[in-house]
């Protein structure tokens, strides 16, 4: 059993090499990496005891973003979108940001709710310049300065965005260990007295929600590129709804959580979606309910309580949580 | 601005507003008493709607009296409402009255989720409406503009009724005043003896079953189809944040205010009519963000 303990370090491995053994799984991986970006975002701010109801806003967004640089500038490089959606969303959720901090729990997550369901519908309003409900073409950008075959970009693509969810973990694991991280997490233990420590919960709650936006929108940016079009569907509720339901599923809170969650949803969506698409929605619903009542801590937790039964070396135990 | 215009607008912004009212007074209600904010409730909207406007196609189909068609209205909100309203209390929110307030947004979202496919299985992707109830009351002139009487006569009596009726229900009858000690004060209501569980099972009853009325008065005039009860939840959360959660009364002024902007945006800036709700509430919550008629909370300790 002390394989257990290796597990993520082997699964991260098996991901990273399995493209090349079965190259269409790129796309699919591809997209679970996006998605376990705006995943990411949903996390930071679960850290602060507050779940966001319209983060596809920021997704759909900085999709949108690149598909209007696209539009202008045709061979622009991947590496300017994702600069550009990352400036974009964070530009958007600093405004947005700025009134949405005021709020906790249900206000918090129904204002983020009504935000994108207004973006939602501009976008789809809009069809003289966002193509309405058909959405709009994105061309394939060229990779620092080069110009790929559809296949080789693919797999840029995908290796990028690996890397991209690695640098992103990381940098939301110090984070959270940061002394920002650490206010964030008093947020929702007591914010009163982190008040009274002479720490602005809101200027707090800011930052975090303004990193989340943007890891919510490098999400976007990748997608939009992955697949070659962006729908107002990118904003939905639902797809917002998912970002939280892949949060929780993972196991609230957790960095790694929200990669694993999204790598489980995607490969079962991918498999089950298509015989069961009108029901869909509904295991979400129960799969969700049966996580809150039953087993809150999610992949995560049920990872950790199988590596606490495993004595490791030196009889070293994870502790629960 | 033409002054027919404005005048439509108007008709059109106090119908709407009273099917908004229906729904959103239902929200706060729950949340003052439960805390809870029910994001299913915009899925008893819809789903009042569907089994309306089913019951009215088929009182049509068998050649019965088209008058028929109004107590079906009732019947059908009453019945989707009640059944939704208790199945949902009961084996849902039930396990999840002691948990955190996040965890309690997320089950009723779980719940939304599932009921959002529940109208997809049971009535499919195409929209329904049952247009018999308009057609019956006819139309009346509205200072020269001919306007049907379902929509400004039938649609707003009944909000105010409801209003009315919650008003005195709440204030006048032992059941509402237990009612309203548990929303006052919950744990000293309890310990001089009421029952909460029970009083959390029919507030959110009557809240469902106003949601799905709501929606049953809607399937005449709107199409019922997907989509529609995540818009409903959104507008009347909007409504009943613009107000203060758990003030009746306010809900139906802002439910109003809010009808009104909408309608007068649709001729103005159609291009914005979804904005304007939202904006309204933005403007109400900078300035207070408790809402328009709710006392600020002190801060506990």
């Amino acid at each position: 059993m002390r394989l257990v303990r290796y597990l993520p370090a082997v699964l991260v491995l098996v991901v990273a090499v399995l493209p090349l053994a079965v190259p269409w799984l790129k796309i699919v991986l591809t997209v679970a990496l996006a998605k376990g970006l705006a995943v990411l975002g949903v996390v930071v701010l679960l850290r602060a005891g507050q779940v966001s109801f319209g983060h596809a806003m920021f997704f759909a967004a900085s999709a949108y973003s690149a598909a209007f640089l696209m539009q202008g500038f045709a061979g622009a490089d991947l590496a300017v979108l994702l600069l550009a959606g990352m400036v974009c969303s964070g530009t958007m959720g600093a405004v947005i940001g700025l009134f949405v901090v005021r709020y906790r729990y249900i206000f918090f997550g129904m204002l983020n709710l009504a935000f994108s369901m207004v973006l939602y519908a501009l976008l789809e309003k809009m069809f003289h310049i966002t193509g309405g409900s058909d959405g709009m073409a994105v061309g394939r950008p060229t990779y620092l300065g080069l110009e790929l075959a559809r296949t080789s970009f693919e797999t840029a693509l995908f290796y990028t965005s690996l890397g991209l969810a690695g640098a992103a973990c990381w940098f939301v694991h110090r984070f959270l260990r940061s002394p920002l991280g650490e206010a964030l997490s008093a947020i929702r233990t007591n914010e009163t007295r982190l008040e009274y420590l002479g720490i602005s919960a809101r200027w707090i709650l800011l930052i975090a929600y303004v990193l989340s936006a943007v890891l919510a929108g490098l999400g976007g940016s990748i997608i939009a590129v992955n697949q070659g079009v962006v729908t107002p569907d990118l904003g939905y509720w639902i797809r917002s709804g998912e970002f939280v339901f892949i949060a929780i599923l993972g196991g609230a809170g957790h960095v790694l959580g929200a990669f694993a969650g999204a790598l489980v949803y995607e490969l079962v969506r991918f498999y089950a979606a298509a015989m069961a698409a009108d029901v869909w929605q509904m295991i979400l619903g129960f799969v969700l309910l049966g996580i809150i009542l039953f087993a809150s801590r999610g992949i995560v937790g049920l990872y950790r309580d199988l590596a606490a039964i495993a004595p490791g070396p030196r009889g070293h135990r994870e502790p629960l949580r | 601005m033409d002054p027919i215009l404005l005048l439509l607008a108007t008709l059109d912004g106090i119908a709407y507003a009273a099917l908004v009212f229906l729904v959103a007074v239902g929200l706060t209600l729950i949340f003052g008493v439960m805390r809870i904010l029910n994001v299913a409730h915009g899925a008893f909207y819809a789903i009042g709607g569907y089994a309306a406007a089913s019951l009215v196609l088929a009182i049509s189909d068998a050649d019965f009296s088209p008058w028929l068609s109004f107590p079906a209205l009732l019947v059908a909100a009453a019945g989707v409402g009640a059944a939704l309203g208790l199945v949902i209390e009961r084996f849902l929110l039930r396990h999840i009255y002691a948990k955190e307030e996040v965890l309690q947004l997320l089950v009723t979202f779980a719940a939304f989720m599932i009921l959002e496919d529940v109208q997809r299985l049971v009535w499919g992707v195409q929209p329904y409406s049952a247009t018999d109830p308009v057609r019956l009351l006819g139309t009346v002139d509205v200072m020269g503009i001919p306007y049907n009487a379902y929509q400004i006569i039938l649609l707003p009596v009944i909000a105010v009724m409801v209003l009315l009726g919650l008003r005195w229900f709440l204030r006048r009858t032992l059941s509402g005043k237990v009612i309203t000690a548990v929303t006052e004060d919950r744990e000293t209501a309890i310990a001089m003896g009421i029952d909460a569980r029970k009083v959390f099972t029919v507030t959110f009853v009557i809240g469902a079953v106003l949601a799905a009325l709501g929606g049953a008065l809607a399937s005449p005039t709107t199409a019922i189809q997907l989509g529609l009860g995540a818009e409903m939840i959104v507008l009347s959360f909007a409504v009943v944040a613009t107000a203060g959660l758990g003030q009746v009364e306010g809900a139906a002024l802002t439910a109003l205010l809010i009808g009104l902007g909408r309608s007068f945006a649709v001729y103005l800036v159609p291009e914005l009519d979804v904005l304007i709700p939202y904006m309204i509430m933005v403007l109400v919550l900078l300035f207070r963000p408790q809402g328009l008629f709710a006392v600020a909370e002190k801060r506990r300790i």
